[in-house]
């Protein structure tokens, strides 16, 4: 019995050293190089949007009742409005779908959300620009003919590609019929585009005369390719080549189909947050934590000694890991989220509280202290069982309900109580049984004859 | 031992001493708001503006602005010394949002923007489908979570029964104690206040089932003895546990009720009432309710059932 409790004591330890490790402030992550074994982790607290301040906004397709979106316009409007998000030299911004007919950004740290919310409603250009024969970087910003105004009010963000020059846009998104993804006669990825007839026949002629120049694609200020016209092309059907990948053409394809944004979106909701009040936030919820905590710990101590010192160690345990999962994942802390972890802590000394309960019924009762020790942990899982999976079941629930976007907030309280649950279920039980029985084996009959080491004249 | 039994008559007067007024003001709100509690924007869209000025403002001078702009039906709050102001409106656009904000400033000095949050009638929408599904799941979870902890156990229904009397009562004294709040203090249920309900409602459930656990267990260990004197037993044994798990989880509720931001304070509060409630109703409800059920107390209250096949 010994020999399995010190080899778990082994593991426990390793668990806590590892734990604590990653919970160090600057500890970033991990690079493992090991023959074929590569892992490289960054190792971050991701903190909500309550917490550091910031612009959370759900847009929404704006058509009339009734009328359905396609998925194809919806994946659209997302590339579009990320790459605008981009231009807003944020960092770490959210750029997700939500349903059918919405989208999720979030922006932390901006300091003015109206802007934003301009920026981001603005119907785009796509833009086929002259480049001579410079090619220019993807992803850089240029000044072009056909929207210099709109630059003006939102560049400041970024350095442009040749800030002084001016390239001229000769086709715009408006002269396309269609783009779509396709493979080339080589296997490649490409994207094939076919422009409206009268565009087509425009097209012919440009491209007849400047075999050998860039014809730069460019969406809302932003290069997205600078293919060379390798010749003529006389019916108004080209493709665009460069090293894509399926998931590139698609979505180029889907940005230049839709150059402007494929449908109206509206602000439905949008959330924000000071930086000082988010700071504040911060500040407030570590000391309630480090308060509540120390309070649990005295409590356990002060009712528990012994046994309580040993759950007390399991519970450092409980917090470490918990915050070494938080940055692992990762799990974006918000306020909610810190609730839970909190709100898990009561559950993880609960389970003691039970397991204690009962050891000192037994030792009453006259039994030895292993057997009593035995009896205690035995007898309470079947409570602990029932109450942990009864609140699991509350949280995917819960999870499920914070599912929608109005009630995010509800999702990191679910996410933080599940795991603060599972977790428990191993440092209160595995962590705090390994060392009792260690404690008792090795100064049971010296704990014995001193019974408030035991707690036992407390409401004994 | 404690004798909790024989003065339960004592308990059912304190619950309904705390449901009643709660009732009361949720009758009260849905005469006169229409809704028993006052919902948030999470739920009714509108838009939430927090402003912080370098002075203290008179909230009536920020609700003519916004009067000014065509929304009547707004409500203004001060925080702490009052420069700082919540204002809840109908939903505002981005420009009438601009438009009172550069007002406001022009009339009462500089301000911050501490918070800002605009919901639209569609995501209310949503947001109320989605918490109805949470509550009737949840509902049917924790009625199967009884069901199967009592499975096979002789008078099933009975601790059943009481363990769904005690999780009602258990949610009418939180959403009442939150209904006077709501009246008097202008507190609104959110997203938040449903997530501790139904946090809450588990809590409590598994509260009465760790009493009732034990009583299972005494009952065939204590053959001869009066099923109150049983009870009474089980209910000493397993007090310690309890008050233990109060005092630890409240301790670390009211750090954070007292320590942390404002904007958490609803939830946690609504939590800690549950917590005691929770706690109360196991011990000075749902057992209480199974002895007088078991000396047939209350036969007559509950003839209508007798004729079911679930009779025990």
């Amino acid at each position: 019995m010994q020999r399995r409790d010190w080899r778990l004591l082994a593991f426990i330890v390793v668990l806590i050293i590892v734990a604590a490790w990653m919970d160090w402030p600057s500890t970033q992550g991990f690079n493992l190089d090991l023959g074929p074994i590569h892992i490289h982790r960054v190792i971050k607290l991701q903190q909500g949007l309550d917490l550091r301040g910031g612009l959370e906004m759900l847009l929404v397709a704006d058509v009339p009742a009734g009328q359905t979106v396609s998925a194809d316009s919806m994946a659209a409007a997302k590339v579009i409005v990320e790459n605008r998000v981009n231009g807003l030299g944020v960092t770490e911004p959210l750029v997700q779908l939500q349903g059918q007919n919405a989208i999720v950004v979030e922006l932390p740290g901006i300091s003015d959300p109206e802007q934003a919310i301009s920026l981001l409603k603005t119907t785009g250009s796509l833009e086929f620009v002259d480049a001579g024969t410079t090619v220019i970087p993807q992803g850089a910003l240029i000044h072009t003919t056909g929207t210099a105004k709109q630059q003006a009010s939102s560049g400041s963000a970024e350095q442009y590609f040749e800030p002084d020059k001016v390239f001229e846009t000769k086709f715009s998104g408006a002269d396309l019929a269609n783009a779509a993804p396709g493979r080339s006669q080589t296997g490649a990825y490409e994207v094939n585009i076919e422009f409206k007839p009268e565009a087509a026949t425009r097209f012919a002629t440009y491209t007849s005369q400047n075999v050998g120049k860039i014809l730069a694609i460019v969406l809302d200020g932003r290069v997205l390719s600078s293919p060379r016209i390798e010749n003529a092309i006389p019916e108004g059907r080209a493709s665009i080549t460069g090293n894509f990948t399926l998931e590139e053409a698609r979505s180029l394809a889907l940005q230049l189909k839709y150059g402007a944004l494929p449908v109206p979106l509206k602000v439905e909701e949008s959330r924000n947050v000071g930086p000082t009040l988010g700071q504040d936030s911060v500040r407030k919820s570590v000391t309630a934590g480090i308060v509540g905590l120390s309070m649990i710990l005295l409590f356990m101590l002060v009712y528990y000694r012994v046994p309580g010192l040993l759950a007390s160690i399991a519970l450092v345990t409980y917090a470490l890991i918990n915050l070494a999962l938080y940055k692992f994942i990762p799990v974006t802390m918000t306020l909610p989220g810190i609730t839970g972890f909190l709100l898990s802590t009561g559950m993880a000394v609960d389970a003691n509280i039970l397991i204690f309960e009962r050891m000192k019924e037994e030792l009453r009762w006259g039994r030895g202290v292993e057997a009593a020790i035995d009896a205690g942990f035995h007898r309470a899982w079947t409570s602990i069982r029932d109450s942990n999976l009864s609140t699991l079941i509350t949280c995917v629930i819960l999870y499920w309900f914070g599912s929608s976007f109005g009630a995010s907030q509800v999702r990191g309280f679910a996410i933080t109580l599940f795991l603060g649950v599972l977790i428990s279920m191993f440092t209160a039980i595995v962590v705090t049984r390994t060392l009792v029985r260690l404690v008792f084996h090795y100064w049971g009959q010296w704990l014995r004859a001193r019974r408030w080491a035991l707690g036992m004249n407390v409401g004994g | 031992m404690i004798d909790i039994i024989g003065k339960r008559k004592w308990y059912f007067l304190i619950s309904a001493l705390v449901i009643l007024p709660g009732i009361a003001a949720m009758v009260y709100s849905l005469i006169t708001y229409g809704t028993p509690l006052r919902l948030s924007v999470d739920f009714t869209s509108g838009t939430i503006i927090e402003l912080q000025f370098q002075k203290p403002v008179p909230p009536a001078e920020v609700r003519a602005v916004y009067l000014e702009h065509g929304y009547a039906d707004t409500a203004v709050q001060s925080v702490g010394d009052g420069s700082t102001v919540l204002i809840r409106s109908k939903q505002l656009d981005d420009a009438t949002k601009q438009a009172i904000e550069a007002e406001l400033q022009q009339k009462l000095g500089p301000a911050t923007e501490l918070r800002y949050q605009s919901v639209g009638p569609a995501v209310g929408r949503e947001v109320t489908r989605a918490a109805t599904i949470a509550v009737v799941v949840g509902a049917l979870a924790i009625l199967a979570f009884i069901v199967i902890a009592f499975r096979g156990v002789p008078n099933a229904p009975r601790y059943g029964v009481c363990a769904i009397i005690a999780m009602v009562h258990d949610i009418l004294v939180t959403v009442g104690v939150f209904a006077i709040f709501s009246l008097f203090l202008g507190w609104e249920a959110d997203a938040l206040f449903l997530t501790a309900l139904l946090t809450m409602i588990g809590f409590s459930v598994q509260d009465t089932i760790v009493v009732f656990d034990r009583i299972r267990e005494n009952v065939p260990k204590m053959r001869g003895e009066p099923f109150e004197v049983v009870v009474n037993r089980s209910l000493s044994q397993t007090l310690h546990r309890s008050l233990a798990i109060e005092l630890s989880s409240l301790t670390v509720l009211t750090a954070i009720l007292l320590l942390g931001g404002a904007t958490m304070k609803q939830f946690v509060a609504v939590l800690i009432v549950g917590m005691i409630t929770g706690a109360y109703s196991s011990i000075f409800n749902a057992v209480p309710l199974l002895v007088v059920w078991e000396n047939g107390e209350v036969r007559g209250l509950f003839r209508r059932l007798r004729g079911k096949p679930a009779a025990a």
